[in-house]
């Protein structure tokens, strides 16, 4: 009989575990669409920027209210999971509490757990209330209506259950071991759940073994559903938000790339002795494409940022288009490359691994000129970022398609651009009076 | 009206087989726009003041092709670059100073990728460095009970993460310095980066420079100092549509130690 329950647990881990390792893969696969960039470089520097932004957290802080909250959900998060090794085993093997021969360790472990649990629960309702009473900007604003809104909203839930779940697990065990039944043997302290324990006074051992049993199999399942939603939500940033560090760009903010492509073209351009006319050393080349119109002509570090992007806001909340009511919103940049990312992926799922062109791309379809050229390139959203999501690279690769592939600047832009190929100045005046202001 | 500024060019030192210390670099706003060129020449003033040896391009100078990139024309931006590269490694150049953190930041961190090579230094940076050296004396009570806020341009603050060198100058002067509430690494740009200076901004409810003008306004200051030639501009625009020209004024750093100066 206790069998049937190891295989079941079994089954459901290897199940959990199984989809999500299928949907890792596919995220890993969607992320190396983006075209080539070495980000080798410098590793030291790398690691500590990991460390102090990812796991210490220290861009969270600027904002000290939201900061403060989400380090305690996080440290909740990673700490609790500890507990998720003995459910294992547990389910397994079926023992029950294997790890609390460590005694008054045991004891520490699972009464930091339940403390932790108990802030989680606390400060995932204050998110909530953040969000849907009193309704703070950076949450309310139409970027995020729809399926945005809902999973924030989800995630909260999610939390919310699988710490109840905790606790009910908990107090039915305590209450169970008070009373000394079976192998509730005691094990553990309950700083919490011992004021949760004296409402199964008075119902039977066997409906509160039930209890018991039921939320410990939904907390684990729980779980697993949860690490299964990641894939399909903005709370992918438990994960990703490390590797996302780890890869960002590390020059100064207010350096922008420069195109290798366009450097050949010009070089051979100004080189006196290039043979106009010469043929290409390789004819098959396909002719470099300038800037991006779709996800597979941003980089892999963009994409990665794309996934990590857990749609705080906090990047649109200090976007000056943004404030004076403009429609760029750098969130939502990140967001349209996800969301078209995703459906590139399921177009290659649905077409044996091969990109069949769907009439559709990233510009146009999901970011529209009008948001691209409202940009200042201030660097504020990449500033404000807590896990150095850079919004702007992506505005930048767009903005350079619109111009070197399409001509499509605005005609001001043109004007200006003219004005320096002509003129040596983004105005029109002669470059021989540069030094008029000497004698003015 | 000239006050006999002292500006050598590139091409006279290379004649007389000079080279300067520094080489100063106007940039377009700096060579052509009315209210920059009054901060050209007040930088210079104090260059010549302190015998900094120092020359400019004049003539030669092209655009740094800074703004060209920050559109998308990447082509533009090389082609500019190249050629200003060509030029500067030719008359040997190693240490650039210029008064627009545009340029400054296109300088120092877009040329090297194609072969120019530079100490780059924004000119609150410089001045910064003539004060310490003491080369600088002024007059501290010119902006006696003055009221300064200082706005950070995107280019030197965020870009190059430089906050201190303009407040250590302002620091020097007896004024009270206050600060906005966004300022340094929150600072709101002023509405010009990215090419804005040269388009209409899209549609909105709100101008960009007038957001920031309040931000200035809100600290009550006398004078709104900055950095940049084209902060200079919103801002002032900014206060001109607050209707507080006559109360309040903007000025550039180097405008600033100049008059403090009595240059």
């Amino acid at each position: 009989m206790n069998f049937l329950d190891n295989i079941l647990f079994a089954l459901l881990l290897g199940a959990g575990i199984g989809y999500f390792t299928m949907n890792v893969k596919k995220l890993i696969r969607n992320i190396k669409l983006g075209q080539d960039v070495d980000r080798s470089d410098n590793s030291s520097e790398r690691w500590k920027n990991m460390m102090m932004v990812a796991l210490g957290q220290s861009k969270m802080v600027k904002r000290p209210i939201a900061g403060f909250l989400h380090i305690v959900v996080y440290v909740g998060f990673v700490i609790i999971n500890i507990e998720i090794i003995e459910i294992i085993i547990d389910g397994l093997f079926g023992t029950h509490r294997v790890l609390s021969f460590m005694g008054g360790l045991y004891d520490v472990l699972i009464g930091s757990f339940e403390i932790l649990a108990f802030l989680v629960l606390v400060t995932v309702s204050i998110f909530w209330i953040r969000r849907n009473v009193v309704k703070i900007g950076r949450f309310t604003s139409t970027d995020l209506n729809g399926k945005p809104r809902n999973d924030a909203n989800y995630i909260l839930y999610f939390e919310i259950v699988i710490m109840s779940l905790f606790f009910t697990m908990n107090s039915a065990d305590l209450h169970l071991q008070t009373l000394g039944i079976g192998h509730y043997s005691q094990a553990g302290s309950f700083p919490i759940s011992q004021f949760i324990a004296p409402i199964y006074n008075g119902i039977s051992e066997g409906t509160v073994v039930l209890i018991e049993r039921a939320a410990w199999w939904l907390h684990i399942a729980g779980i697993l559903v949860f690490l299964n939603y990641l894939y399909f939500s903005k709370h992918l940033h438990i994960l990703l938000a490390f590797p996302n560090t780890f890869y960002a760009d590390l020059n100064a903010k207010g350096k922008f790339n420069n195109l290798e492509s366009v450097t050949n073209e010009v070089k051979l351009m100004m080189d006196p002795n290039a043979d106009p006319f010469a043929a290409p050393a390789n004819p098959d080349a396909v002719p470099a494409k300038f800037g991006a119109s779709d996800v597979q002509d941003l980089n892999w570090v963009q994409l990665l940022n794309a996934y990590s992007c857990t749609e705080c806001g906090r990047c649109t909340s200090s976007c000056p288009a943004n404030l004076t009511g403009k429609k760029l919103s750098p969130r939502k940049i990140m967001m349209d490359t996800r969301d078209r990312l995703e459906e590139v992926g399921r177009n290659i799922d649905l077409n044996k691994g091969v990109f069949v062109d769907d009439g559709k791309s990233l510009l146009n379809d999901y970011i529209t000129p009008e948001e691209l050229w409202a940009c200042t390139t201030c660097n504020a959203c990449v500033e404000e970022c807590p896990i150095n999501i850079s919004p702007l690279s992506i505005i930048i690769e767009m903005r350079r398609y619109l111009v070197m592939e399409q001509s499509a600047a605005p005609m001001e832009l043109n004007n200006m651009m003219s004005n320096i190929e002509n003129n040596g100045a983004p105005w029109q005046y002669n470059q021989m009076d540069r030094l008029n202001w000497i004698n003015e | 009206m000239s006050d006999n500024l002292i500006v050598p060019t590139m091409a006279q030192m290379m004649a007389e087989g000079k080279q300067p210390e520094i080489l100063f670099w106007v940039g377009s706003a700096g060579s052509f726009d009315d209210r920059a060129k009054k901060i050209t020449r007040a930088f210079v003033k104090i260059l010549n003041k302190a015998n900094v040896n120092f020359a400019v391009l004049g003539t030669e100078e092209s655009c740094t092709g800074d703004v060209a990139k920050r559109a998308g024309n990447e082509f533009l931006f090389q082609m500019q670059a190249l050629m200003n590269i060509e030029l500067l490694n030719a008359y040997g150049v190693e240490k650039i100073v210029t008064c627009d953190p545009h340029s400054f930041n296109c300088l120092k961190n877009e040329y090297p990728g194609l072969g120019g090579n530079y100490e780059v230094l924004h000119h609150t940076q410089f001045i910064q460095q003539l004060l310490k050296e003491g080369r600088i004396n002024f007059n501290k009570d010119t902006y006696k009970g003055s009221r300064i806020t200082f706005h950070d341009p995107c280019y030197l603050g965020r870009a190059n993460n430089e906050y201190q060198a303009p407040r250590e100058i302002l620091s020097q002067i007896n004024a009270e310095i206050v600060e906005m509430k966004r300022s340094k690494s929150s600072a709101l740009c002023c509405g010009a980066g990215g090419a804005q200076m040269f388009k209409e901004p899209e549609k909105g409810n709100m101008e960009i420079n007038v957001l920031r003008t309040q931000d200035a306004l809100e600290t009550t200051p006398n004078i709104i100092a900055t950095g940049c030639p084209y902060c200079n501009t919103m801002m002032t625009d900014g206060v001109k549509f607050a209707h507080k020209e006559n109360e309040v004024k903007v000025l550039d750093i180097a405008e600033i130690i100049a008059n403090a100066q009595n240059l």
